[in-house]
């Protein structure tokens, strides 16, 4: 599986309250929480997102409450993948658990700059950087998870598991 | 191999001699919790992935607490998902209004974790009931549904950094103002992916609500889990309250921990995180040239008893500050019972406080004290970040109850002490 588009790119620390703010944690419909996401951080991310760009940011990504209508506002706005320096952990799950692509790469992070153009092997965990001609290489996901992924996530593998 | 405290837990519930840090595993929980936020997600989730039966060994708990009483029509169907959910699978543990108070206050006030167990909850502070010597960590809300589905959750075993906890500590500070001096040490990631696990003489001079609160808010320090060794204070708390029958892990001598941090309980000052990070953390007396709007006195981090004791103490004969607005929130119906017959809603309300019936309101900028641009306040709460109490420009100072109530008095951030003489 890969990925490809343009990089959209944060600091440290991108909080879920920023991801999508609590004043819309009333409604359960994807499209409108997409039409929300990054809007205290970055009032101009709906309106320039793109199907298939990449979030790139730095280290903690995802802190703070547990509120999955946080990567699912993210998957649902077009992102297809975020490679951060490290996620807060109950993000980290949640991610794996909808079925949003995520990868901890610290050179990635470092050296992608906003708008560049990027795709990456979710097999290889091989990253590249089309604009600059680099290449990064990011962990791969422990086999445990790689089936839940490969399964379409949690709730797929558990019914199968039955 | 040696094990933490942590360790021992996850060990026990996965059926497992023996687990060690890294190891994925599937374990058996004794708690599976939403609220009237997460709850409707992980609902949606349970029948699209077509279950038609709950797993009753856990105890599935719904909470309406964030947005209730409903603030609109949109928590209000949300609640109505929960509700009917609830009365399908016929679901012992339903919290609605009247009954409910916030969640991580509500849960150990009933007995609903004990010592031992462990707690999914899709809630980031679930990690609450540590302080009980239990093993309960935040999830998302599909974990919540397939929890729900099957009892079970999956971890990846965390290792552990241990904090030292040694003396007294000074009068004014508490077990708020040890944690964010924790944080403000280690930062808003220091113990990623990590156990806190809690020890030391000085334990036995912090009450359960010093614990609930430090143990609450080991999520901001990025941490899974903060748990306290079981002792003395431990068994009294759960005297009453839960009959039954539980196993105290703790921690073997020789485990081995990332990272051995050790805290004078003494040292410890009054302390305030200034916006937009938990970590950004200051001693309160040097906060008097910041004046504030609002002050917010509750939440599942000081919203029980003793956190109203502790600002009633403060309140009690005075006034607060003409143009503030102080917003007092009992956790649960049985606090806010009891600040009546303690005389603390009166002490409250001739300050000029309002006092709410229990709900997160204010905490999340859900309702009930929504901040403007430009807007300050002193909270009690666990979040500074950007708008989570309204505005984007708006400001959250977090800090202790008898802080809180000070600053309400004169107007701007203040030790306690600044208000023994007026
Ligand atoms: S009081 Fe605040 S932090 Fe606690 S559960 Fe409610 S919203 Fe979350």
């Amino acid at each position: 599986m890969k990925a490809q588009g343009n990089a959209i790119k944060y600091g440290n620390n991108v909080d879920t309250d920023v991801i999508i703010p609590a004043r819309y944690l009333a409604t359960q419909d994807v499209k409108e929480l997409a039409s929300h996401c990054m809007e205290d951080l970055d009032k101009s991310f709906v309106s320039r997102v793109k199907d298939g760009d990449i979030m790139v940011a730095g280290q903690n990504f995802g802190c703070g409450s547990s509120r999955e209508h946080a990567p699912i506002a993210i998957k649902a706005s077009g992102i297809s993948c975020v490679i951060a320096k490290s996620f807060a952990r109950i993000f980290y799950r949640n991610s794996i658990n909808i079925g949003l692509a995520i990868l901890e790469c610290d050179e990635a992070a470092e050296n992608i700059n906003e708008g560049d153009e990027v795709s990456v092997d979710f097999d290889t965990g091989v990253i590249e950087n089309l604009t600059k001609g680099e290449s990064y290489k990011a962990a791969p996901f422990p086999e445990f998870i790689k089936n839940m992924i490969d399964k379409g996530g949690l709730m797929n593998s558990i019914k199968e598991g039955r | 191999m040696a094990m933490t405290m942590t360790q021992k837990i996850l060990a026990a519930h996965a059926g497992l001699s023996h687990v060690e840090a890294g190891q994925l595993i599937k374990a058996r929980l004794d708690l599976v919790l939403a609220n009237d936020i997460t709850g409707p997600v992980a609902i949606n989730e349970f029948y699209k992935a077509g279950f038609e039966t709950v797993d009753k060994n856990a105890r599935i708990t719904l909470v309406m607490d964030h947005f209730a009483p409903n603030k609109d029509i949109k928590s209000a169907e949300s609640c109505k998902k929960c509700r009917s959910f609830a009365k399908r699978f016929d679901l012992e543990h339903f919290y609605d209004v009247g009954e409910m108070g916030i969640e991580h206050a509500l849960i150990p006030e009933k007995g609903l974790i004990a010592p031992g167990e462990t707690a999914i909850g899709a809630d980031s502070h679930t990690c609450t009931y540590g302080a009980l010597g239990a093993f309960s960590t935040g999830v998302g809300s599909t974990d919540m549904a397939a929890a729900m589905a099957t009892g079970e959750g999956w971890f990846k075993v965390p290792s552990a950094i241990k904090v030292n906890l040694r003396g007294e500590m000074g009068k004014y500070v508490s077990g708020k103002d040890v944690i964010l001096h924790l944080i403000g040490m280690i930062g808003v990631d220091g113990a990623l992916y990590k156990s806190l696990e809690f020890s030391g003489e000085g334990l036995k001079n912090l009450t359960m609500s010093d614990r609930l609160t430090i143990s609450n808010m080991a999520i901001e320090a990025g941490a899974k889990n903060g748990i306290f060794p079981v002792d003395e204070i431990t068994i009294e708390y759960m005297k009453d309250r839960c009959n039954r029958k539980w196993q105290a892990f703790s921690a073997d001598s020789d485990a081995s921990y990332d990272r051995v941090i050790d805290i004078d309980l003494a040292s410890v000052p009054c302390t305030v995180s200034y916006p937009h990070l938990p970590e950004n953390t200051h001693p309160a007396s040097e906060g008097g040239d910041i004046e504030i709007d609002q002050v917010v006195i509750g939440s599942c981090t000081n919203g029980n008893i003793e956190d109203m004791a502790a600002a009633a103490e403060i309140l009690k004969g005075r006034r607060i500050k003409k143009g503030l607005r102080a917003i007092v929130i009992p956790a649960t119906p049985k606090i806010y019972m009891e600040c009546i017959d303690r005389g603390y809603t009166k002490i409250f309300m001739e300050a000029g406080c309002i006092v709410s019936t229990p709900t997160c309101g204010p905490c999340l900028g859900g309702h009930m004290g929504i901040l403007a641009s430009g807007e300050r306040c002193v909270s009690t709460t666990n979040r500074n970040f950007v708008g989570r109490m309204g505005h984007t420009e708006s400001e959250v100072y977090l800090a202790s109850p008898a802080v809180a109530a000070a600053s309400a008095i004169t107007g701007h951030i203040s030790h306690p002490k600044e208000v023994e003489i007026i």
